[in-house]
């Protein structure tokens, strides 16, 4: 690789200033913005919060910080109560898709090579389709005289229709639904790279097939694990289309509380400080995905 | 041995069935007769008429499709470079930031990625007048800054996996560096941009949260008028727009597919050809 940078030392700089640039003036630079606009106050104006620097006499740069709004995130039972929750949430979906996952992906990685390409767009066409359509067929599917509660009443193993849609049960349906191809896809790329021989020695050695599973095949897949779990918990803690369709409209999110916020009570500070107050629980989890896909993607070149 | 492989078959027939059934109710009941979205009334295409005369579904859709093409094809421009960048280039200086800053926006929750676009483009506004307002500028800034990251993952993650001998060989045979990528690097990874776009493109269309944070007053997007829709309730016309919807990814994806197979065997064929003539020359050294 060297011998490339040293021939291109003016274009190599060009080209990575550009989407580098991008990404600071647009993804980097607004968190900054979001930090100092929660410490304003609000005010009934547009923008709708006060500025922090201003000049109280001639000459004298004043800058007020404002701790109110985390103080307010604190006192208030409302955010504590929906941080705890929503973690819990995307905890259990997480999981949840990773009973579900794991075995597909399994069975995927195992399958004949003709099988396996069919199988692999199938896991990825979900993602080709929009997201909030199929959210909203869950709805259509859970009412209450939807065709799951048709077919339990016909069925007689209820006699009159369960409420699904507007409950916990139903947002972790929409939260599995959604998520499962991200859990899926890392799984299916690290199973798919095992050495098959590994299992062969481990039979050889007097292995049963559930021992060689749990000895070999479950270690060497952590890299997968993690990558699919992060994958589906870092979003899903933050998620609100789910919770806002599917949900109980009293079931507290973070994700939900940050758009009411917004979007309801036009209070720009608190949205802030509730989307600073979140970004710092999601840094570490953000910063440990990047570093397990850059090892994924060296152990690609290494290939 | 039998146990086990009934296993996969098992997991694999109820993962997929989870997966695809309700996109096939959706497409079922969109013919559906009756108002009633999940009553099943008799067959009928009426539906997808009353879509034809609902002008804000129109205009909206018109809106996401305008959006959806001018994002996903900056979104492959920029993420190519990203990709090629994290690929190739090795140990920079702020590489581990840059690094970061494409992984980010793939898992970052929409409410924080929408709310700080909104400020930033807001304190923008003040600072120096651009982008005034907020409209279709703002909302493809946005969806590009999305997913770009998308295009630079799929992006470096095929250039890690390609011989980079190749595109030494062409720098050896006096090739300029923009030359190789033009000439070599970018027809081999063509088919992971052409991936790159389409995912772009349907991840735009699709998008609501953060565009419902960027977009200004009069530039609903498909997606928000959706969202505001199913809110109350289902409606048999969103289940024609759905089917329509899935349609065209179904043919966009099935035409993307057979011509990445195509390309694949004619590389094959190439490959084969090169490999024949080599086996050639070494015969005739052989003999002579």
């Amino acid at each position: 690789m060297r011998w490339l940078m040293r021939r291109v030392p003016a274009g190599r700089t060009l080209v990575t200033s550009v989407p580098y640039l991008w990404l600071l003036l647009f993804f980097l630079v607004p968190f900054v913005i979001v930090l100092k606009i929660s410490f304003s106050e609000s005010q009934i104006a547009m923008p709708p919060y006060q500025p922090l620097v201003h000049w109280a006499s001639d000459k004298m740069l004043q800058i007020q910080l404002n701790l109110g709004n985390f103080a307010f995130l604190v006192e208030d039972n409302l955010y504590w109560k929906a941080y705890l929750n929503s973690i819990l949430v995307a905890g259990v979906s997480t999981l949840l898709c990773l009973l579900i996952g794991y075995p597909m992906a399994y069975a995927m990685a195992r399958s004949g090579t003709a099988n396996r390409n069919i199988l692999l767009l199938l896991a990825v066409l979900p993602f080709f389709t929009s997201f909030l359509l199929r959210v909203y067929a869950w709805i259509g599917l859970l009412k209450n005289n939807g065709p799951i509660n048709n077919a339990l009443l016909a069925l007689g193993v209820i006699d009159q229709p369960v409420q699904m849609l507007q409950t916990g049960f139903a947002v972790y349906i929409g939260m599995v639904y959604s998520y499962l191809p991200f859990m899926v896809l890392p799984l299916y790329s690290n199973l798919e790279k095992m050495d098959l021989t590994l299992l062969e020695a481990a039979a050889d050695l007097g292995c049963r097939p559930w021992q060689a599973f749990l000895k070999v095949t479950l270690p060497l897949s952590r890299p997968g694990v993690v990558a699919g779990c992060l994958l589906v918990f870092i979003p899903a803690v933050g998620e609100f289309v789910i919770p806002s369709l599917l949900g109980d409209p009293g079931m507290l999110m973070i994700g939900k509380v940050l758009w009411t916020e917004f979007f309801n009570n036009r209070d720009w500070p608190v949205a802030s400080a509730v989307a600073i107050a979140l970004l710092m629980f999601l840094v570490l989890p953000i910063m440990y995905l990047d570093r397990a896909q850059n090892a994924a993607n060296e152990d690609g070149e290494g290939r | 041995m039998q146990g086990r492989s009934w296993f996969r078959t098992l997991s694999l027939v109820a993962g997929f069935g989870f997966l695809y059934i309700p996109i096939a109710s959706l497409i079922v009941y969109s013919f559906n007769k009756s108002k009633l979205v999940t009553v099943w009334g008799g067959f009928s295409t009426q539906w997808y008429g009353a879509l034809l005369h609902n002008t804000q579904i129109l205009s909206a859709a018109w809106l996401s499709l305008r959006v959806a093409t001018l994002s996903a094809t900056l979104a492959v421009v920029l993420g190519t470079l990203g990709g090629f960048v994290l690929a190739r280039f090795g140990p920079f200086r702020g590489r581990t930031l840059f690094s970061g800053l494409t992984t980010a926006p793939l898992v970052m929750p929409e409410v924080i990625t929408g709310l700080s676009l909104l400020l930033l483009f807001v304190t923008m506004e003040q600072l120096i007048g651009w982008p005034s307002g907020r409209g279709m500028t703002t909302i493809v800034i946005s969806h590009v800054t999305l997913t770009m990251a998308y295009v630079t993952v799929i992006v470096q993650s095929r250039l890690s996996q390609i011989d980079e001998s190749l595109e030494e060989a062409a720098m050896d045979l006096g090739a300029r560096p923009w030359k190789v990528f033009f000439l070599i690097t970018l027809p081999i990874i063509f088919p992971a941009l052409l991936s790159g776009w389409l995912l772009a493109f349907t991840l735009s269309l699709d998008d609501l949260v953060i565009t419902s944070f960027v977009a200004g007053p009069g530039s609903s997007t498909l997606p928000m008028v959706i969202f505001s829709k199913v809110r109350l309730g289902v409606s048999p016309d969103i289940n024609a727009l759905a089917t329509i919807l899935v349609g065209i990814v179904a043919i966009g994806v099935t035409m993307a597919g057979l011509v990445m197979s195509r390309q694949q065997k004619a590389r094959d064929r190439d490959a084969q050809m090169a490999l024949a003539a080599n086996q050639q020359m070494i015969e005739s050294l052989k003999r002579a």
